[in-house]
């Protein structure tokens, strides 16, 4: 694809604190992992909307999420026949394992929910966990989710979310010695829906976290990842996959922290934009501590855009604490469709339409084949066909 | 019997300097089952005119025509030409990631007839071209031109020729790039696809060697954007001892 100056979609890429490091007054941020923490939402100062963290968000449009009192009460889902879920209290020791808020949205969240959904994996054998709430309603919510992958458990959680929504919530993912786990979200909401996502993973020793991120729907969603391999050994896949068209905002904002040594992370986001006023913000966060000798790492972050008035912000970010790496890199590109792809197809009989579909398709294929459920990934190839049909 | 007229043609690109004319009155007519070889040096405009053919949004036609059995090809969209039975193997073909080869042929074809080729005669046509081309069978599995070299470019190129089975086929410098063997390969493919579909041929050249396995019947050389001089194979055999220079000078002169 053509790669474009950053400047031409108003992002600048390869940098976090760095932005704006030219202005006058500029601070840097400090480390990562040195960021302010807290599960209570009167911590935070109130969001101005031109903090770092902030300023690319709309704000305007989540201000009861940020802001507003939530309902925390437990909603209804459908689950498959099998699995382990059930609602456990604020004070089961499972809760805060993984992480702790980092913004003022997250931390609402969390001050705010009644009871969490537990979903536990134990078995050896491969699961396929499908989760799915579709009714959650108008009115502002709050939501607690853990998932928890015994020691050398096998499984795939996948969360789907669709109908209409404006939820805050924090998503805890424990992945223990020698699991493996994959976790799929899928983000298909309502047009007017908003949503504040954080996940927090550990991924222990000698395991394995496959972290797929698929937003199609919503006004705006914003789903930040944070993932730990915090045991020796372990491995951290994080994958993501958006679609924005006119007016939707969908900001994904991904932090991997290689803690422990002989750790591997893999990032590969890819989005497409498609009318006026699409806006995507990646923004890709790589820590490798100084206890991360060994580390093999890389992050990329691909947009394809498909229309004029769109704007994808694409941030990469790699700090390094130790000398001692296998490796550790990072792309970021935005290109525009390319017509000389689309004349090559042309000129082979193909229509525009179906040319324009082939490689958008293809584009996007390679993280849709990540997910490894031949329904869901039937399902994401339909829903990408019905985004660029509209 | 087929025809493709070009009549008179005029074309200029956009540059940042301004609007630049780079075909200059194009006359040329070929019929079904000819083959004529342009020969120019380079710059001349001899991609221009397999672009224009082929309806490039880069290429502005000023003026002129070209005429498919009268039909004005000018007129069609790029996909509408090649479904007309054009085709352009072009000198520099296009890297499409994500869109396994396989796919695309097929999706080619399906376009091209109207309806999906039935599989397994299909598949086993696909693997006898393959192979008569001497390219791996894992190719089909590779995304369209990604990561081939300039010499496996060419000869998908070829293989799309003897699959699509067009009526007349624009080949842009299908020669450059090659080592004889592969110059070898890919003209049997031509020749292939010349016998079997009763081919008309624009073949395009820089240099007189693929002259020697594809043999034309007209041979047109162009300079500065139109036909300087036209003649049968022994024209060829001219510029092959003499070079572009007798016209160059004209045109310095001129
Ligand atoms: N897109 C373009 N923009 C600017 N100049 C062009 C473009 N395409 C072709 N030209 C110019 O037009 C002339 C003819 O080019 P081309 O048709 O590629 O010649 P040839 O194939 O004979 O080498 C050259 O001077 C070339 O630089
Ligand atoms: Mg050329």
């Amino acid at each position: 694809m053509t790669v474009l100056t950053p400047e031409q979609h108003g992002a600048k890429a390869h940098s976090d604190g760095g932005w704006d490091s030219t202005a006058p007054g500029y601070v840097p941020v400090q480390t990562r992992d040195a960021r302010f923490t807290s599960v209570e939402h009167d911590d935070f100062p109130a969001v101005k909307g031109i903090e770092n963290d902030w300023k690319l968000t709309p704000v305007a449009r989540i201000r009861p999420l940020l802001d507003d009192a939530l309902d925390g009460a437990p909603y209804d889902y459908t689950v498959t026949e099998g699995a382990s879920v059930s609602w456990i209290e604020r004070t089961d020791a499972r809760i805060g394992a993984a992480g702790t808020p980092e913004d003022r949205g997250s931390a609402n969240a969390w001050s705010s929910f009644d009871q969490a959904l537990a979903i536990t994996l134990t078995g050896e054998e491969h699961v396929d966990i499908v989760l799915t709430r579709d009714s959650l309603g108008t009115s502002p919510r709050a939501a607690h989710t853990v998932i928890t992958a015994k020691p050398n458990s096998r499984g795939t959680v996948i969360l789907r979310s669709s109908g209409d929504a404006h939820l805050a919530e924090n998503v805890e993912i424990v992945v223990e010695e020698g699991a493996a786990l994959t976790v799929v979200a899928v983000q298909e909401w309502s047009d007017a829906s908003t949503q504040l996502s954080s996940h927090f993973a550990q991924v222990g020793r000698n395991a394995s976290l496959k972290h797929i991120v698929v937003t199609l729907g919503g006004s705006v969603v914003r789903l930040n990842p944070s993932v730990h391999l915090s045991g020796e050994g372990a491995q951290g896949d994080l994958f993501g996959l958006y679609f924005a068209d006119a007016g939707q905002h969908f900001e994904q904002r991904v932090y991997l922290h290689h803690q422990a040594a002989n750790t591997v992370g893999r990032v590969n986001y890819k989005g497409a934009l498609q009318g006026e006023g699409a806006h995507t913000v990646w923004v890709g966060d790589v820590l490798i501590g100084p206890q991360a000798s060994g580390t093999d790492s890389y992050e990329q972050n691909r947009n394809l855009v498909l229309s004029e008035g769109t704007r994808a912000d694409s941030i990469p970010n790699l700090e390094i604490e130790t000398g001692d790496i296998l490796g550790a890199g990072h792309a970021s590109a935005t290109g525009r469709f390319d017509d000389e792809q689309l004349f090559y197809l042309q000129a082979r009989g193909i229509s525009e339409a179906e040319a324009r579909r082939l490689v958008v398709i293809g584009f996007l294929a390679e993280i849709v084949q990540k997910v490894g459920n031949a329904e869901l990934e039937a399902h994401l190839h339909a829903a990408i066909e019905k985004e660029l049909a509209s | 019997m087929s025809v493709l007229e070009i009549k008179d043609l005029h074309v200029s690109v956009e540059t940042e300097q301004g609007t630049k004319q780079i075909l200059k009155g194009v006359d040329l007519t070929i019929k079904q089952g000819e083959i004529h070889a342009v020969m120019g040096p380079n710059g001349s405009g001899k991609s221009t005119l397999a672009y224009s053919i082929a309806g490039h949004p880069k290429y502005h036609v000023e003026s002129g025509s070209v005429l498919l059995d009268g039909a004005e090809v000018l007129d069609m969209t790029v996909d509408e030409r090649a479904r007309a039975g054009l085709f352009l193997a072009m000198q520099y073909p296009v890297e499409i990631p994500g869109v396994r080869m396989a796919d695309f042929l097929r999706t080619a074809k399906t376009a091209l007839d109207g309806e999906a080729p039935a599989l397994r005669p299909w598949i086993k046509e696909v693997n006898e071209a393959m192979k008569a081309l001497r390219m791996d069978k894992a190719f089909s599995e590779r995304n369209v031109n990604e990561g081939f070299s300039g010499g496996e470019k060419k000869r998908h190129e070829i293989l799309q020729l003897e699959l699509l089975k067009p009526r007349f086929a624009v080949l842009d410098e299908t020669d450059s790039g090659l080592d004889v063997d592969a110059l070898k390969i890919v003209s049997e493919g031509v020749n292939r696809a010349h016998a079997a579909n009763d081919l008309g041929v624009l073949l395009i050249t820089h240099y007189t060697r693929i002259l020697r396995y594809i043999k034309p019947d007209f041979v047109h050389v162009f300079v500065d954007g139109r036909v300087a001089e036209e003649g049968g194979p022994e024209l060829a055999e001219r510029l092959e001892n003499e070079g572009y220079d007798r016209f160059l000078t004209d045109e310095v002169v001129a």
